[in-house]
């Protein structure tokens, strides 16, 4: 008798777990898809403009220079390693969720400074040949560690609108 | 194999049911949140109301524009910046002033200026001062009212639109001059708004226009002395003009033309402190006599809209409202913000569209060219004061009264050159080197109004 009773109790008890589980997967699963989310995991440009705070910003590269040339990732995260281009999708991906969801962020946004060395190393990776040897004037010496370099020799120092002008 | 016998206690049932719950809550209100901004990104705009040319109360129109009109009514808030901003200081009890705040006693705080306004309303009382939302009551309650003000100060401390519609039976112009010849009592009987939407929009397009006779008149003086004949600013001006005329039609040095005392911009000149001199001159106009000295006195108050047509901001095609109502997003809409202020109390949005260094920068700045700029206009107003005591000692040592005129008249181009830029409202940021050069040229006129007494 009672070991029935316990039987159907933890029965119970599991189906009852087994169903909150459930159902937060389900409900977050539905969030994850009406959210676009796995748009996040690929590397369309269009995606960074789920958000119409950033409408502003992709329209103006459509028709930049680089709007033909490089996507938002090619210029806004890491080339280096794998690892690094996922923590910098995470990171600016949770940082840039929480301003979004709670509106507490400034307009005219500004670009952080762990974001604006990802962007200046962007620009020194498929523009090498021209960065070396204005490296090589301006500082006397290559310096290996491209985040260390002078910020009075960074390209997005002078050349801030390339990708998009606002 | 063990038998299980485990049994899970009703703690940790709760536990996992209240967990989940939150989980799920979390969950639900990031997925209506999402929606929310997806939505937020299709707003329209939605008339529920009717709004024609009779419409004068803001709030009506504030059903059709809600973000608009909310910003509005914060031209109630008062903030102080450094030099400026909206201020609020608890009043004395004065008898016939319940208002409970007021802004700085600016008389308080430069001793000089009572002295080189000797003889006039504004040595009574004069003030810092405050958002839109007070231009009525704080016109209504200066103690220069007992001096006795006309009709004319209503043009711009007021929703004046529909009262000179009323008055001119649809012809504003008529209205105006019907306005400006009452005295001010009578006058405010036929207004009850500060500032409000119809002063500045035309209630079909929402377009931007032209409603005060005296600003249609001084600029197409102005644009007269460019060349342009029978400017129609209502018609020919461009959208991005606008942007600063509608604030133009209040934000100037202003004057009572003749018996009629009707309401004159001093443009046929030219925009400048020099060509509204020079108009004076022409005029042969004063605003006074000054009770020490005798000199035929100017008084200049507020040209914040010509000392920014001499600036930076004006050359690079920057309007009033791109910093003072700069665009703020609410959802996906880009508005104007209509919170007009200081940009300093908004400066991410206000300056940082085209400078990019962060705020404090910014601030630092603007606040170098304001404390510059306050220095020289003590040594300005000291300057001023030398020659005022001068020529009382001239007068009582019996010097020539040829002597006494050339220095009254030095005295009232020195001080109508420093009160232009102490009365304009930017501490000077709107132009700084154009009002370093009339601070200098003031300073260099009390001088010679001292040498001219020897």
């Amino acid at each position: 008798m009672k070991q029935i009773t316990g039987l159907k109790q933890k029965t119970v008890l599991y189906l009852l777990i087994a169903v909150l589980i459930g159902g937060i997967v389900g409900i977050g699963t539905f969030t994850f898809g009406y959210a676009k989310g796995a748009s996040y995991l690929k590397a369309d440009s269009q995606s960074c403009a789920n958000c119409h705070v950033m409408q502003g910003h992709f329209d103006a590269w459509v028709k930049s220079s680089h709007g033909k040339f490089a996507s938002c990732n090619d210029c806004h995260a890491p080339h280096d390693s794998a690892v690094s281009a996922y923590y910098c999708k995470a990171r600016n991906g949770f940082f840039h969720s929480l301003a979004f969801t709670t509106g507490d962020f400034e307009e005219n946004l500004r670009i952080t400074d762990y974001n604006r060395s990802v962007t200046e190393q962007a620009c020194r990776k498929c523009h090498t040949d021209l960065v070396h040897q204005i490296d090589i004037l301006a500082i006397g010496e290559l310096n290996k560690n491209a985040s260390e370099r002078v910020e009075s020799n960074a390209c997005i120092r002078c050349h801030s609108t390339v990708g998009h002008d606002t | 194999m063990k038998k299980q016998t485990g049994q899970i206690s009703v703690s940790t049932l709760l536990l996992v049911a209240v967990l989940s719950a939150g989980i799920c809550f979390g969950v639900v209100a990031l997925l209506t949140n999402i929606f929310e901004r997806k939505q937020e990104a299709r707003t329209t705009i939605m008339r529920v109301v009717e709004i024609d040319d009779n419409t004068t109360d803001p709030a009506v129109w504030g059903k059709n524009f809600p973000l608009q009109y909310d910003d509005y009514l914060k031209t109630a808030d008062m903030v102080q910046t450094t030099y400026g901003g909206s201020e609020a200081i608890p009043n004395g009890h004065k008898e016939g002033d319940p208002r409970d705040i007021v802004s700085r006693s600016k008389l308080e705080m430069i001793p000089q200026l009572k002295q080189m306004w000797a003889g006039y309303g504004f040595s009574k009382d004069y003030r810092e001062k405050r958002g839109h939302a007070y231009m009525l009551t704080d016109q209504l309650y200066t103690e220069r009212q007992k001096v006795g003000q006309p009709g004319t100060c209503i043009h711009c401390h007021a929703s004046t639109y529909g009262a000179m519609k009323e008055l001119g039976d649809g012809d504003i112009l008529a209205g105006f001059e019907k306005l400006n010849t009452m005295p001010y009592m009578e006058a405010k009987e036929h207004v009850t708004h500060p500032v409000a939407c119809i002063d500045c929009h035309e209630p079909d397009t929402m377009a931007l226009r032209i409603t005060r006779p005296a600003f249609m008149e001084g600029i197409a003086d102005y644009k007269a002395t460019q060349g342009i004949e029978d400017y129609d600013v209502n018609r020919d001006a461009t959208r991005q003009e606008m942007r600063s005329y509608v604030c133009g039609q209040c934000h100037v040095e202003y004057y009572f033309k003749g018996d009629k005392k009707r309401l004159t911009y001093p443009w046929t000149e030219g925009l400048t402190v020099d060509a509204a001199y020079e108009h004076f001159e022409k005029e042969n106009f004063k605003d006074w006599t000054h009770a020490e000295t005798g000199a035929p006195m100017l008084k200049a108050q507020h040209p914040e809209f010509e000392l920014w047509s001499q600036g930076i901001h004006s050359r690079a095609g920057v309007s009033c409202a791109d910093c003072h109502m700069a665009y703020k997003r609410v959802g996906a809409m880009k508005i104007s913000d209509h919170h007009i202020r200081s940009p300093l109390l908004n400066v991410n949005t206000a300056c940082g569209t085209c400078h990019k260094s962060d705020d404090q920068e910014l601030i630092a700045r603007t606040e170098i060219i304001q404390s510059r700029h306050q220095k020289l206009v003590k040594v300005a107003l000291n300057s001023v004061i030398d020659l005022i005591n001068d020529i009382n000692a001239a007068k009582a040592n019996g010097v020539s009264e040829e002597k006494i005129k050339e220095a009254q008249q030095w005295q009232r181009k020195a001080t109508f050159y420093v009160d232009y830029v102490e009365a304009e409202n930017s501490s000077g940021f709107h132009a700084g080197q154009e009002a370093a050069r009339i601070l200098g040229e003031s300073i260099d006129y009390s001088r010679k109004g001292q040498n001219a007494l020897r």
